[in-house]
């Protein structure tokens, strides 16, 4: 027993993640608190962006289901898993059982390796970032076999287009990516790394977000990045495997209840996972703001407050939400729930203010708002755009942007060479190349 | 661009006359165009108020040579205007060819060719070829259950060039057929369809004569007057459905 | 494109070989489809997504309206009207009420007719935004939708004030109007114009100059003005092929002909350009609706028209330009109190024939763009 607990909090000292270090205890706790987390934020998600996407179309969204339908998705779960569960007759039994489990496990399993800190993941693999592109990649064999399971006509074509889709915007994600990756052989210690954790430590080494690094080349690798992680995820405007005006719901149309919830819930973490890996790659991860401009403990001090200052105004809105909530009988438990949410919301931003708490947190908050910030770039899109037309969509994938990321690569390559290979193998090739034209004429 | 093509107009006639006691020139929303103040439109005449002028309607009470009026169950009192023979150039020019087997009429300020049976492949095929009648408005059938021949047929068309809009009308049997005139307008298409699914008046040479608006199986053609307001093919209803009655 | 006289009929009895030789696919989109606007069902013949041709399935809404005319009195048909497009009722009723005022050589009073070119004119931008919102929700631009909609209640209460009812108007009697304007009709009016003038401008910096939108709609459903000739297309179609015709310039019905507006046309077409003829046709309405506004006569608005009405034995075709097209009745009357056939020539039917045209050889995503661009109501499609 004592030697459980020694193990136990033999990992609290250590500054590596559970995985790297070995600690399989932790590393259980990891997997379920990112578990739970990530659940917590596709329901988050579910409500925003109703809530948001309705006020982009000057309607209001849920209002019914708890104050400002705050409880709307929980209903909405509910109901789905409640639902009838329904297989279409001529469906592939099992094939159509399985394909949404492998969604789902595609979709939940690449946030092994993101890293929520420096020692917030649940593991560091030295091929972290090859681990995310390869496993998210699977979910297009889960979509593959939902649409060929269902035995429909429709689903089939969803499933068609999602699987050319995916696999023709990975290559130039993946060139996207590669770009990013030679920026972290520019460190002092001037090895490259594939781990997510050493990617983020290498923007912290040298001192700026690969999004500016090389300028203008970090912002067009990263907006390649950001729209092929668009198309990937199956999101507007490249969401034609389950544009709804076309194929009814695409590769999905047959699924019903509890498992068309997981591809829900496949989709929203999915859209988390390339999210966050595009914050690893370009935005510094978990680096807070202006690391070099405001440095100092001073500075450290003032930004660990920023978490809890966020909570706090959100408890305010709410407050001032419930001052605002009509004074009706009927609203009242409305309006004593909204103000709970605000103080449970207010009484985490107090909690984030003691010192132990702020220290750890600081990390996280700044990973979770810069993926948050994308995922109301998903949200906006799809109050924005139209939806590409099939053809239209390859044409972009293969004709725009897979030769802009080669071409990204070469000139990021060669800007990226280290002043020694100038001098000692390019100038010199380029001498002895420039000296046999010569003597040829 | 069809609309620009110019045919010369036809000469324009007084228009000072009134063709119905009730309203100064205009019995309906016929109106001459003063062409519009962006439009190209300076050659488009609207010869329909420009037929010539007619005495006023009731001077002429009866012309019992129509057949479309003799074909109506027992018209009350002659009321109002009664269609009065149409005269343009037009008209002359096929009644001299085709003597009897058209009666061009106007009614109402609208024109119309009562037409035989057998002229009507001719007929329409020179009204939108040398008269560019291009653009075939409608087809449709009013069915007389007491005349000997129980269908008229109707096109409605109207030419782009002349800004003209006349009514061809034919009347045929039952079980008689008529030629398509999908060849000619390929509107007609599902026009013909149309009304072989409610007259059961079938086109020869249609390409895909079938009914439309009405299932496939159904029997009965609902717009003949013999078939009642609440009949349905119970039958199908049956099988179909499986319910006892539609209504 | 193929001169559409040689369309064959798609064939549907050789057997479906998908699974055989993966080459061509049938597909049945509809009735129950989000975007075939209703209850179309259209059966698709794909190699891959390539259309290789169509077929729609029509009168799924078949209420027999030309039956039901036929057995009532002129007066009692006029409500029937409204149900036909049910988006455009008030040009369904002006038509309808003006083609039997012809039979009976009656003509509604200048003040009805100015009430009635301004509803109608009110009317048509109301099925205008309809379109715009459904057109970009089935082409993937969900916002516009909300917004049309938002604008589109502010008519839809003009309608309410002055009438009652808001979708289903029956706004106008045989004669005139049973209804004088309600104190405050024409501010409201002008207030509706200056209100909805910068919406469209909204509406158009969502999709005017939007890339994709401009992808998805350049090009696609191409049909030429000739094409629209023989298939009888109207209406905004036929102007986006070039062909500058409109009935209220060229045929003149109600007092269209004291207003000032334009005919907007389009070059190629395309889908694009019937985008941007409808949206310069709300443009114009409004154009006319402020010139209707301002020049509203005093007088009656009932033409003397007899209580129990028994029109003269004829007939007569009159045809007024609805939203989507040229939309005509045509009346027999044997001098009784019911007519005695009456035949709506609607515009969405004709047009809807065009779809085969324009969707060979296109993609499956383009099938709904031109299902929305056309414009169609499916009740009056099946009457």
């Amino acid at each position: 027993m004592h030697a459980l607990v020694q193990y136990i909090e033999s990992y609290l000292s250590s500054d590596k993640t559970p995985g790297t270090a070995g600690n399989w205890f932790w590393a259980t706790v990891y997997v379920l608190l990112v578990f739970v987390g990530l659940s917590i934020a596709v329901i988050a998600m579910n409500w925003l962006e109703r809530k948001i996407l309705a006020h982009m179309q000057v309607r209001l969204g849920p209002m019914r289901v708890g104050p400002h339908g705050l409880l709307q998705p929980i209903a909405d779960a509910l109901k789905l898993l409640l639902k009838e569960d329904i297989i279409p007759d001529g469906a592939d039994k099992v094939v159509f059982w399985i394909a949404p489990f492998i969604v789902v496990l595609a979709a939940f399993t690449v946030f092994v390796v993101v890293p929520f800190g420096p020692t917030h993941a649940i593991t560091d693999m030295n091929i972290g970032i090859l681990f995310m592109l390869g496993v998210s990649s699977l979910s297009v064999l889960g979509i593959v076999t939902a649409g060929w399971a269902s035995n429909s006509h429709y689903p089939l074509i969803g499933a068609l287009r999602s699987s050319a889709q995916m696999v023709s915007y990975e290559v130039a994600m993946g060139l996207a990516v590669v770009s990013a990756i030679l920026m972290t052989s520019l460190n002092e210690s001037s090895t490259g790394t594939l781990s997510m954790i050493g990617i983020v430590e290498a923007q912290k080494a040298q001192g700026e977000w690969f999004l500016f690094k090389f300028f203008p080349l970090g912002i067009i690798a990263f907006a390649i990045f950001a729209i092929a992680m668009v198309a990937e995820t199956n999101r507007a405007p490249f969401d034609l495997p389950e544009a709804e005006s076309e194929l009814t719901a695409g590769f999905h149309t047959e699924y019903s209840g509890f498992r068309w919830s997981l591809f829900f819930l496949a989709e929203y973490s999915a859209m988390i996972a390339v999210s966050s890996i595009a914050v690893t790659l370009w935005l510094g991860g978990w680096l807070r703001p202006f690391p070099n401009l405001l440095h100092g403990t001073t500075w450290d001090l003032a930004f660990s407050f920023i978490p809890g200052i966020a909570f706090l105004l959100l408890g305010a809105m709410c407050f001032y939400n419930t001052a605002r909530m009509p004074k009706h009988p009927l609203f009242k438990i409305q309006t004593i729930g909204l103000a709970g949410f605000g103080a449970v919301l207010a009484l985490i931003g107090l909690v984030m203010f003691l010192p132990p708490v702020r220290e750890r947190v600081g990390d996280i908050f700044w990973f979770s708002a810069k993926v948050a910030g994308f995922m109301y770039l998903y949200i906006w899109y799809r109050g924005t755009f139209p939806r590409y037309r099939f053809d239209q969509l390859m044409k972009v994938g293969w004709k725009v942007l897979l030769p802009t990321g080669l071409a990204l690569l070469i000139c990021t390559a060669l800007w990226a060479m280290r002043s020694e290979v100038w001098t000692q193998v390019v100038v010199p090739v380029g001498m002895g190349f420039a000296d046999f034209v010569r003597r040829l004429l | 661009m069809p609309d620009e093509i110019k045919s010369p107009p036809p000469p324009p006639p007084p228009e000072n006359e009134k063709p119905t006691a009730d309203k100064p020139a205009t019995p309906g929303g016929v109106k001459s165009t003063p062409s519009g103040s962006v439009q190209s439109q300076t050659t488009t005449t609207p010869t329909e108020t420009s037929t010539p002028p007619k005495p006023a309607a009731p001077a002429t009470p009866a012309k019992p040579a129509a057949p479309a009026a003799a074909g109506h169950p027992a018209p009350p009192k002659p009321a109002g205007p009664v269609p009065t023979p149409w005269d343009s150039p037009l008209v002359a020019k096929y009644k001299r060819e085709y003597g009897s087997g058209i009666n061009p009429l106007t009614h109402l300020g609208q024109n119309y060719f009562e037409v035989d049976r057998s002229l009507i492949p001719e007929i329409l095929q020179l009204l939108r070829d040398d008269e560019k009648f291009d653009y075939c408005v409608d087809l449709t059938a009013v069915h007389y259950p007491k005349r000997e021949r129980q269908f008229d047929v109707v096109w409605v068309l109207y030419s782009f060039s002349r800004n003209e809009r006349i009514r061809v009308k034919t009347q045929i049997a039952d079980g008689e057929s008529l030629p398509s005139s999908v060849p000619l307008w390929a509107t007609c298409n599902w026009l013909e369809r149309e009304v072989y699914d409610m007259f059961g008046i079938k086109f020869d040479g249609h390409p895909d004569l079938k009914r439309i608006l009405l299932p496939d199986g159904w029997k009965g053609f609902p717009l003949r007057k013999d078939y009642g307001i609440l009949q349905q093919d119970n039958e199908w209803v049956q099988i179909n459905l499986g319910i006892e009655s539609g209504q | 494109m193929t001169d559409p006289r040689s369309l064959s009929p798609l064939d549907l009895d050789t057997p479906d070989k998908t699974f055989l030789d993966a080459n061509e696919l049938v597909i049945n989109m509809g009735p129950q489809h989000p975007a075939t606007h209703g209850v179309l069902r259209v059966i698709l013949r794909l190699d891959g997504e390539k259309v290789l041709g169509l077929e729609c399935v029509i009168g799924y809404l078949h209420r027999g309206v030309e039956k039901i005319a036929e057995n009532r009195t002129y007066t009692m048909f006029n409500p029937y009207v409204d149900r036909m497009d049910y988006v455009a009722a008030v040009s369904n009723g002006l038509g309808y009420c003006e083609a039997v005022e012809r039979l009976l050589s009656v003509e509604a009073p200048p003040r009805a007719q100015y009430i009635r070119v301004i509803l109608t004119e009110l009317n048509r931008i109301a099925s205008h935004q309809l379109w715009l919102g459904t057109h970009a929700l089935d082409i993937g631009a969900i916002t516009p939708l909300f917004y049309t909609f938002r604008d589109r209640e502010e008519i839809l209460k003009i309608f309410e004030k002055y009438c009652g009812a808001r979708l289903t108007t029956h706004a106008f009697r045989i004669g005139g109007l049973q209804y004088e304007a309600y104190d405050g009709f024409e501010r409201d009016v002008k207030n509706f114009v200056s209100f909805v003038k910068p919406k469209i401008d909204e509406y158009e910096e969502l999709l005017t100059t939007n890339r994709i939108w401009l992808e998805r709609t350049k090009g696609v459903g191409v049909i030429s003005g000739k094409d629209c000739i023989a298939l009888g297309v109207t209406g905004p179609v036929l102007r986006a092929s070039g062909v500058k015709w409109d009935i209220r310039k060229a045929q003149p019905y109600a007092n269209y002909k004291n207003f000032d507006f334009e005919i907007p046309t389009g070059e190629n077409g395309d889908t694009y350009d019937r985008y941007i003829v409808r949206m310069i046709e709300m443009r114009q309405s409004l154009r006319i609706i402020e010139q209707a506004v301002e020049g509203i006569p005093e007088g009656p608005i009932m033409a003397k028209v007899p209580k129990v009405m028994k029109p003269p034995v004829g007939e007569v075709y009159h045809s007024i330009e609805a939203p989507k097209g040229e939309l005509g009745y045509f009346i027999v009357s044997d001098g009784s109190t019911q007519p005695y056939r009456v035949r709506v020539r609607p515009p969405s039917f004709v047009n809807l024939q065009a779809l085969d045209l324009m969707c060979r050889d296109q993609l499956v995503a383009d099938v709904i763009a031109v299902i929305g661009t056309l414009d169609i109501v499916l009740g009056e499609v099946d009457r």
